[in-house]
């Protein structure tokens, strides 16, 4: 062992910057002493090593066999799934830098029971698995699941509202996830030291004597974290390690810190289990190490890649229903990169520059779902990396971080898509969306579905006129929302409650502070073809078309009207004023532990869905086609060219939407510029353009359709195509067709 | 003031330096064989825009123009034809710092006082001219474009005493303009001009064929196919100087 080595290891804090992260959990502090800014280029990053090249080709031959097999490589059945359910498993121990598989197996996927036991059941029916009997009884009889408590608590008009599609894609049946465990504190402090912070913590609740419910849930959720993290300790100890301490060493450090997002994995099926924002933390080892020499550029790159590839391994369970909504086997393991501190220094270390380049010596990939804190500040030459890396694989995402800071300071990470939080410091209750495109036809015919012709909205009373007034459709769409808002905050609190009560994310929270702000993050979809419908009846002339009951079932449109995504105001602010109104709906209602509300405009892939779900629209679109995902305009109609589109996207009013606004572009290489250099110029300035017009978010595809229609014929040449959708990224082969359709459909950008 | 727009991109990346809003004005007078916008050669028709509506909208990208060194192109159809127009138009656009650039054939210059009145203002206000130089020979332009090159030429002439910087751009259509002699001829042309910053060469494509369908135009150079990248590069070659033709 090199000296420098035992010095770390005696003394794993040995060179690092004194600061208040030394007498008190506080890794942002850790790293803002600590962190180096890296202003070069590329130049200095290295190839992948030769076991890198070898565990990627074994990884390669997994997810083909997995393919083969029907989309599921192996599926536990009997174990339930614990932190420390499972021996330890491996691709090839001799290789890997960085070990941890969620079962004892790779690729084979994990039985969570505790979100319910029949979607459990079901998904592993759909792959032609049956689960041991034993544990199916226990979860049916003796032990109740998060599913079994909504479905107790749900009311008739609840359960209408879900069946009708009118409040959607809701995490009732599956985990809610979208909470990021602070990670960082395992490889920072140990988990000895975390343990003790947590009983601290426990002795001060309660304190003033009076024992309330909300104390009671208290104290019992920071015992269940205590005993967590002594199963995380186990976990170590099963592969290997003491984690119990500080970790020592940068590969220690990626080490500590995968193993305590590993326990995360093993015991939360969430619908997205993102990272937050390690790679400038664990720069700081790196940099540590390789001023000491003990460690080499290969090296390091070598640790980033195999963390990576262990990322991209994340594997759930899931059912057909959710797989419809969230296509692509996504798991959003959310990396957060750059951004600007507050301070006014770039966050941008070396590691920002590795953890893209893992793009290129793994090749693309959607996870870990790589997304960029954008700022005008960053330097140039990371400016230009990223452009060239998303010109390249299409698997970068970009967030405003100039728009966040302000209201998450410089140590937030993006939970799934698009929603921000303080690292440690904050989680939230992910609650889905409505469809405000059906609320408007229920607004329209007193609350009766256009599709199922069932009563489920309450029966104001209906629009009779046979062509459509604009002032009289606001009027009642507004009360139409004050249902809908109410419903839904109601459904969100049930779930909730029971996702607490049942299901509650002991390992995450643990690496969480004791306080913690909760949001409920209430969502919309269908806000293009609102914003359209309610255009169209404005400044064209809308017919109805009626059935034999007298219901609206389809529109006729006498002349033209201004579409959303053109940058005109005269239907951009009909959106922007539609998500105003709406949050500001939603925040009449109490929420469950007094979360904070907020609202997303994100739909990921299930715009299809909703769109399926929805009967024909005053815009024109018609009964079953998908809608626009998230905020972007509808496919075709924005035809003033792609930054008209981002200026319409950028229109729509953040502080009325902090969980977030998500819009997904693709443009072909050609569009961007003549050569390389002009497109990574021109796509870094679309970037800084639309931070500074106050855009949030921006999926960035830049590909030929072409490809695309290649790849749905030829899927085995097209392993590793990754493109970005709503949100997150996904590989183009395994959407389904209908959803690969939809790809192809939307907006190219593409006019010379 | 109002111009006879045909339509507008608010990404283009290949007409001018940077990310630029580009104005596809209505009307032209060339008949170009190769052209891809056949759609705005007729002098009526299009939407008929004021110019405050034009800032009003251009002002909503100053932040692009700004990250990118970019600005804004009129080109067409032939914008020359709407020249005082454009001089309202870019006289505004001066006053919020935006880079002004034209895209113009100078199929309509002519020496008139009337013409070149309006023509000497505008390139006060004018930052780079993309001027098309389709072909040297006379005749070979009267076919390709169905005029003659004489006040075309006349027109690089008058922007070089002006001192108004130009992207000459030369469309290579195969059988059309991509003759080894007659690309050296333009290229001598090109050589006595002081204020010429970039040349580049337009592959011919056929990107806007379906137009002239819609048009229901016979489409003349059917059968024509884009020139190979070989051809470009000789080209490139050529009017950039690296490679000199004997004339014959």
């Amino acid at each position: 062992m090199k000296v420098a080595e035992e010095v770390t290891k005696n003394d794993p804090w040995n060179g690092f910057r004194e600061g208040n992260w030394q007498s008190e959990i506080d890794v942002r502090d850790f790293i803002l002493k600590n962190f180096s800014l890296y202003e070069g280029n590329e130049e200095f990053l290295a190839g992948p090593t030769e076991a890198t090249t070898e565990l990627w080709k074994q990884v390669m031959e997994l997810t083909k066999e997995e393919r083969e097999r029907g989309g599921v490589y192996d599926l536990d059945t009997k174990i339930v799934s614990t932190i420390i359910s499972h021996d330890a498993g491996y691709l090839d121990k001799e290789k890997e830098k960085v070990v941890g598989v969620q079962t004892d197996v790779p690729f084979k996927r994990s039985l969570q029971p505790f979100g319910g036991i029949r979607m459990a059941a079901v998904s592993a029916e759909s792959y032609g698995y049956k689960l041991d009997e034993e544990v199916e009884k226990i979860f049916t009889e003796y032990r109740k699941t998060h599913n079994q408590g909504v479905f107790d608590a749900y009311t008739p008009e609840i359960r209408a509202a879900r069946r009708a599609g009118v409040v959607t894609g809701l995490p009732d049946a599956y985990g809610r996830g979208r909470i990021i465990g602070d990670y960082r504190r395992v490889a920072l402090y140990g988990v000895d030291k975390l343990i003790e912070a947590k009983q601290a913590d426990l002795a001060l609740i309660g304190g003033n004597g009076v024992m309330s419910d909300d104390v009671i849930r208290d104290r019992e959720e920071h015992s269940e974290q205590i005993r967590a993290l002594q199963e995380l300790k186990q976990l170590g100890e099963i592969y290997g390690f003491d984690i119990s301490k500080p970790a020592s060493n940068a590969q220690e450090a990626f080490q500590w810190l995968y193993l305590g997002y590993l326990a995360a994995i093993k015991e939360q099926n969430g619908a997205a289990m993102s990272l937050g924002r390690v790679s400038t933390f664990l720069d700081v080892y790196i940099e540590r190490d390789l001023q000491n020499g003990v460690l080499t550029e290969e090296e390091a790159q070598e640790l980033v890649d195999h963390f990576v590839m262990k990322l991209r391994l994340v594997k759930f369970a899931r059912t057909p229903e959710y797989n419809e909504l969230f296509s692509g086997d996504p798991t959003w393991v959310t990396e957060s990169l750059a951004g600007i501190a507050e301070d006014g220094r770039p966050l941008v270390t070396k590691n920002s520059y590795r953890f893209l380049h893992t793009l290129d010596n793994l090749g693309p990939a959607p996870e870990p779902n790589l997304t960029v804190l954008w700022s005008e500040k960053l330097p140039d030459n990371y400016k230009k990396y990223c452009a060239a890396m998303s010109i390249k694989t299409s698997s970068i995402q970009y967030e405003n971080d100039d728009l966040m800071r302000p209201h998450y300071g410089d140590d937030y990470g993006i939970a799934c898509c698009v929603s921000a939080m303080r690292i440690g410091k904050q989680m939230q209750f992910f609650g889905a969306r409505v469809n405000l495109a059906k609320a408007l036809l229920y607004a329209i015919n007193g609350g009766v579905d256009e599709k199922s012709k069932a009563q489920v909205a309450p029966n104001y009373a209906p629009i009779t006129s046979e062509y459509l007034d604009y002032d009289e459709v606001m009027k009642k769409y507004d009360t139409m929302l004050d249902w809908l808002a109410g419903v839904y905050v109601n459904t969100l609190n049930i779930i909730h409650y029971m996702h607490d009560k049942y299901s509650y994310e002991r390992i995450e929270m643990a690496l969480h502070d004791r306080e913690v702000l909760r949001t409920m993050a209430c969502g919309i979809a269908g806000l293009s073809v609102v914003a359209d419908s309610l255009s169209a009846i404005k400044h064209a002339k809308v017919r109805t078309i009626r059935d034999e009951n007298g219901l609206a079932v389809d529109y006729e449109i006498e002349g033209d009207y201004p579409k959303y995504g053109n940058n005109d105001d005269q239907v951009d602010q009909i959106a922007a004023n539609l998500v105003k109104s709406f949050m500001n709906k939603i925040k009449q209602h109490k929420t469950y532990r007094n979360s904070m509300h907020t609202q997303s405009i994100l739909t990921i892939t299930s715009n299809v869905v909703y769109g399926k779900k929805t009967g024909n629209t005053p815009d024109g679109r018609k009964a079953g086609e998908p809608f626009a995902p998230g905020a972007n305009p509808l496919h075709g109609r924005d035809t003033n060219g792609s930054l008209a589109s981002l200026s319409s996207v950028a229109k729509m009013p953040y502080d009325y939407s902090l969980d977030g606004i998500s819009n997904t572009f693709s443009i072909v290489p050609k569009a961007l510029g003549k050569d390389l250099d002009t497109q990574k110029a021109n796509l870094a300035a679309m970037l800084d353009g639309y931070a500074k017009k106050k855009g949030h978010h921006l999926n960035v595809n830049v590909f030929d359709r072409e490809t695309l229609l290649d790849a749905m014929e030829h899927p085995e040449q097209y392993p590793q195509l990754t493109i970005r959708v709503s949100g997150y990224a996904v590989n183009f082969i395994k959407l389904t067709r209908e959803q690969q359709i939809d790809v192809i459909n939307r907006t190219f950008h593409e006019s010379l | 003031m109002k111009g006879r727009i045909h339509s507008i991109e608010t990404l283009g990346t290949v007409d001018g330096p940077g990310l630029r809003y580009i104005i596809f004005t209505q009307g032209c007078l060339l008949r170009c064989q190769f052209c891809h916008n056949p759609d705005t050669w007729k002098m009526t028709g299009g939407k008929e825009m004021t110019v405050a509506e034009l800032v009003q909208d251009i002002k909503e990208y100053l932040p692009f123009f700004e990250a990118s060194n970019g600005g804004v192109t009129v080109s067409g159809g032939e914008p020359l034809i709407q020249a005082e127009f454009i001089l309202e138009l870019f006289t505004e656009l001066k006053k919020l710092g935006v880079h002004t650039c034209i895209d113009s054939s100078g199929g309509c210059f002519s020496r008139s006082p009337r013409f070149m009145d309006t023509l000497d203002k505008l390139m006060e206000v004018t930052d780079l001219i993309l001027f098309d130089l389709k072909q040297i020979d006379p005749d070979k332009h009267k076919e390709l474009t169905g005029v003659s090159n004489e006040h075309i030429l006349d027109m690089a002439r008058y922007l070089d005493e002006k001192n108004v910087p130009i992207w000459v751009r030369h469309v290579l259509v195969p059988g059309g303009s991509d003759d080894d002699q007659l690309l050296q001829r333009l290229s001598d042309f090109i050589a006595t001009l002081s204020n010429v910053e970039r040349i580049d060469v337009l592959p011919y494509h056929k990107l806007g064929v379906y137009k002239w369908e819609n048009l229901g135009l016979d489409y003349p150079l059917a059968g024509v196919e884009p020139p190979s990248e070989e051809r470009v590069k000789n080209a490139e070659a050529i009017l950039n100087r690296k490679k000199v033709i004997a004339l014959t």
